[in-house]
């Protein structure tokens, strides 16, 4: 029996095993390698996609349990590349590898729609839940502050300096 | 194209009118007359920087991306001579090709030391050759022509790009000594550049090796033996049984799981069991035994001695000794262990994927299955980090050999439990420091026996304080494991800094030092008469301590417990100042001070991501890293209860360097050594607590 769902905007339906993680759903079966796999037991963050809006880590996600649902990776959060979170990463120059940043930038997206003047502490603890082994964590924090200033047009508080 | 092998620079013109300027990242600086004018090959410009009749400057990047900013890093030097606007610069990743480069590796933070010169010499070359074309044009003397942003500006105010001078550039000589900017004139070395690789990383596009994926590949996973075990049989009855499941195998102790998606292939491993034979697996109990045998031993391998230790410590006032110890350690890097192999049926073999050193992959490759290294082609991939795990290509050597039994492309996929119990590990060590004072607090003879579990030598004889001590004796006893292990960042160091400099700390207090003046007098000492040889520059070690304290006020922060460490490592010197308070009855670092000499700082930004990210490396795994074995198997697993540090639990960075304008040195992993040691000496200046184990035990 074929599970449907929207991917990015786009409606698919898939025949797949049910219990399959969403992660691997789109890594395997859909193609989108930009959700990362780091520990597969919602530790690290690395494959944070968003579930009709929420952030969620979909390594321990059944396809099963988002039948119906919308779903939006990294590869749908700005036709572009040009979303406020996108543009202060690139800005500030966050990536050292690289590797974690997709759930990273989709964490602290989901974070700006629902706060989208956050706090510090608001910022800090907003994003501890994922891992950077690079340790990019001062460059991130700063760049979800510069994105939620170019979002809510205010000429940046911060100064363009990286952390 | 035999003779590019000794070349450093060669120019070449291409069917497009294109200037193409072959040179080579790695050799020997150029030597006259070591140049050859011969015709691409088609298709395949590597080595060379390009640059098209629009205006385009292509450079291709040879060294493997781990994170560490090479390949936006080296572009910048050749840029920057070349006198191009960074904006028309394309950076591209070349493939494994042993033909154009030499060290197409990353490891050691030797990069940029290695190439500088290299890649200042290839763009300044070009440079010229756009002015003599330009000049050759206009009729003018060259010494009346200038160069900027990708033009060449003639003496009546003549104009023309380096893109509409390429074909004539192109039919030059090559000028042996090229002119160099002055340092002062730099527009793009020392400034913020952007990562070359940011709009991939930021829009999710499949750079890393785990994406890989390529026609009839399938996907696979290995179940490794306990260290020190062999496998004695498998049951994959019901794996086998299991839908899209291709194979199940064993080879070398191993059982490989292949099908057609991961988790098909998660799903059948689970239900594949092993047995093992094995004796004497070692636990964390082994390993305390051979660490206590180790230090009583007679018998150690002396690395270094210096005047008589025996006979100083005799006279000495006071006796300062401490045992410090750090436990085996997982790389962990982001992005897990990962490769692409296929081994095809005419002998060709492709490799594809992350690794840190892609030639040694295809020598290993090519000696295991028995084939021509020519015939082995490897492709580089974006890593999700390595800090050395990836400098050990037994995950190439798995997927190729997987790939040569199953004959088929095979992606092979280490979970995170895999990566953090099947792997390579930073050594366990314990060492043993002594410390004879003389009656006014003067260190008179200093000792230190380091005992390593596969650590080979776990000392660093010639550091940093050796060479203004009188008596000095520094051995090594290496004990044989059966856990594998390899460089970590900043190998042995990044352990033996924090031990060494939480050591001195408790000299100082001992003699009633200042922490930062008695390494100063000692410094003073190294230069003027030092003891036996020395391996680092007083005068750099000097500067970066005293800026330091000055920008850190040091010991004058009111409220505020402070840790001092200073570290030489990969040629480059690095002083640390942690702050320390107390919350709730518990210290709490609340910011670091680094003030790092790795000479010219090529690129700001990617610069000061290598300094914090080093900073926040070392901290993290001081304080939490926690790894143990129990039967040849480790724990934890997973990152639930090996615990990496996170976003809020960091201090505060600032990141100084030092503007002296010597050629630059590491830069990747010099700032993690120094850093154990100033986060534990502010730790006991906030608490009067010191911490002789990591993780810390706060
Ligand atoms: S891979 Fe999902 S949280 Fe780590
Ligand atoms: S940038 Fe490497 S793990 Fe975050």
């Amino acid at each position: 029996m074929s599970i449907q769902l929207t991917i990015n905007k786009k409606k698919v339906s898939l025949d797949i095993d049910p219990n399959t993680p969403l992660l691997w759903t789109l890594r395997d079966h859909m193609s989108l390698k930009g959700t990362k796999y780091g520990c597969g037991i919602a530790q690290c963050g690395a494959c944070t996609v968003w579930v009709n809006g929420e952030a969620t880590r979909s390594c321990v996600l059944p396809l099963s349990a988002v039948a119906n649902a919308d779903i939006t990776t990294i590869e749908g959060l700005s036709e572009k590349g040009d979303h406020p979170v996108q543009v202060a990463w690139d800005q500030l120059d966050v990536p050292q590898c690289g590797y974690c940043q997709a759930g990273q930038i989709m964490t602290a997206a989901s974070l700006l729609k629902k706060k989208p003047k956050p706090s510090a502490t608001e910022i800090v603890d907003g994003m501890s839940g994922n891992i950077c082994r690079c340790g990019t964590y001062h460059r991130i924090q700063e760049a979800v502050k510069l994105a939620s200033d170019l979002a809510t047009k205010k000429k940046p508080s911060t100064t363009k300096k990286p952390a | 194209m035999k003779n590019t092998r000794r070349s450093f620079l060669q120019k070449t013109a291409l069917a497009t009118g294109a200037f193409c300027l072959g040179f080579d990242w790695f050799k020997a600086e150029g030597k006259a007359g070591a140049m050859v004018a011969s015709a691409v090959e088609a298709g395949r410009f590597n080595a060379y920087l390009e640059i098209s009749s629009l205006g385009k400057v292509i450079l291709y990047s040879p060294n493997p991306e781990i994170g560490q900013g090479i390949k936006t890093a080296f572009p910048v030097v050749v840029a920057e001579e070349l006198d191009v606007d960074w904006k028309d610069v394309e950076v591209r990743q070349a493939n494994l090709d042993t033909q154009h480069f030499e060290r197409q590796l990353t490891g050691g933070s030797g990069a940029l030391k290695h190439s500088w010169d290299r890649l200042r010499k290839a763009g300044a070359t070009a440079r010229q050759m756009f002015i003599q074309a330009a000049a050759q044009t206009w009729k003018v003397d060259i010494s009346t022509c200038k160069t900027a942003g990708g033009f060449v500006l003639g003496p009546a105010g003549q104009k023309a790009s380096y893109g509409s001078l390429a074909s004539l550039a192109a039919t030059l000589t090559v000028p042996t000594e090229p002119t160099y900017k002055n340092r002062k004139d730099y527009k793009i070395i020392g400034k913020r550049t952007k990562g070359v690789d940011n709009a991939n990383v930021v829009t999710g596009k499949p750079v890393f090796g785990l994406d890989i994926e390529k026609p009839g590949m399938v996907i696979a996973q290995i179940i490794r033996p306990p260290f020190g075990a062999t496998l004695k049989s498998f049951d994959a009855a019901d794996a086998l049984k299991m839908p899209g499941i291709i194979d199940v195998l064993s080879f070398k102790n191993k059982v490989a799981i292949v099908g057609q998606s991961t988790w098909q292939v998660m799903q059948a491993r689970a239900a594949v069991s092993c047995k093992y034979d094995g004796q004497n697996l070692e636990s964390e109990s082994t390993h305390k035994k051979w660490f206590d045998e180790g230090m009583a031993a007679d018998k150690a391998q002396v690395q270094r001695k210096d005047g008589d230790f025996q006979m100083a410590m005799s006279k000495a006032a006071k006796v300062v000794e401490a045992t410090y110890e750090c436990p085996f350690i997982s790389h962990s890097p982001m992005e897990p262990m990962n490769f692409f192999a296929d081994v095809r049926a005419d002998g060709s073999v492709l490799l594809a994927g992350p690794t840190q050193v892609p030639q040694s992959a295809q020598k290993a490759v090519a000696t295991l299955l028995k084939v021509d290294e020519k015939k082995v082609e490897v492709e580089l991939s974006k890593m999700g980090g390595g800090f050395g795990r990836r400098l050990n290509n037994d995950f190439a050597l798995e997927a190729a050999e997987l790939s040569s039994l199953i004959k088929k492309p095979v992606k092979v996929m280490w979970t995170r439990e895999d990566d953090m119990m099947g792997g390579i590990y930073r050594p366990a060590v314990r060492y043993h420091f002594k410390a004879g004072l003389d009656a006014s607090g003067n260190m008179i003879a200093f000792y230190l026996r380091g005992v390593g579990l596969n650590a080979g030598n776990a000392t660093r004889q010639d550091n940093f304080p050796v060479g203004a001590i009188d008596n000095v004796l520094i051995e090594s006893v290496n004990q044989v494991s059966s856990v594998t292990t390899g460089p970590w960042r900043a190998p042995i160091t990044n352990f033996l800094g924090y031990a060494e400099q939480a050591f001195l700390d408790e000299v100082a207090e001992a003699g009633g030092k200042d922490p930062v003046q008695m390494r100063l007098d000692w410094l003073a000492r190294a230069k003027n008469n030092p003891v036996g040889k020395i391996t680092y520059e007083p005068d750099r070690f000097i500067e970066v301590i005293k800026q330091a304290a000055e920008k850190s006020q040091w010991k004058k922060k009111p409220g505020v417990s402070q840790g001092f460490s200073v570290y030489f490592s990969h040629l480059s010197y690095v002083a640390q100042v942690a702050d320390a308070v107390m919350v709730n009855g518990k210290p709490k670092i609340t910011h670091v001070t680094a003030v790092t000499d790795c000479g010219e700082v090529v690129n700001l930004s990617g610069a000061e991501n290598q300094i914090k990210g080093a900073i926040i490396d070392g901290m993290g795994h001081a304080m939490f890293a926690k790894l143990r074995f129990n039967e040849g198997v480790a724990a934890p697993a997973n990152f639930n209860s090996y615990r990496l540090i996170r976003g809020n639990e960091i201090p505060t960075i600032d990141a100084h360097f030092v503007d002296n304008g010597i050629a630059p040195t590491g830069l990747g992993e010099p700032a993690l050594p120094p850093t154990g040691g100033s986060v534990a000496n502010a730790i006991y200046a906030a608490s009067k607590k010191r911490l002789y184990r990591q993780p810390f035990d706060i």
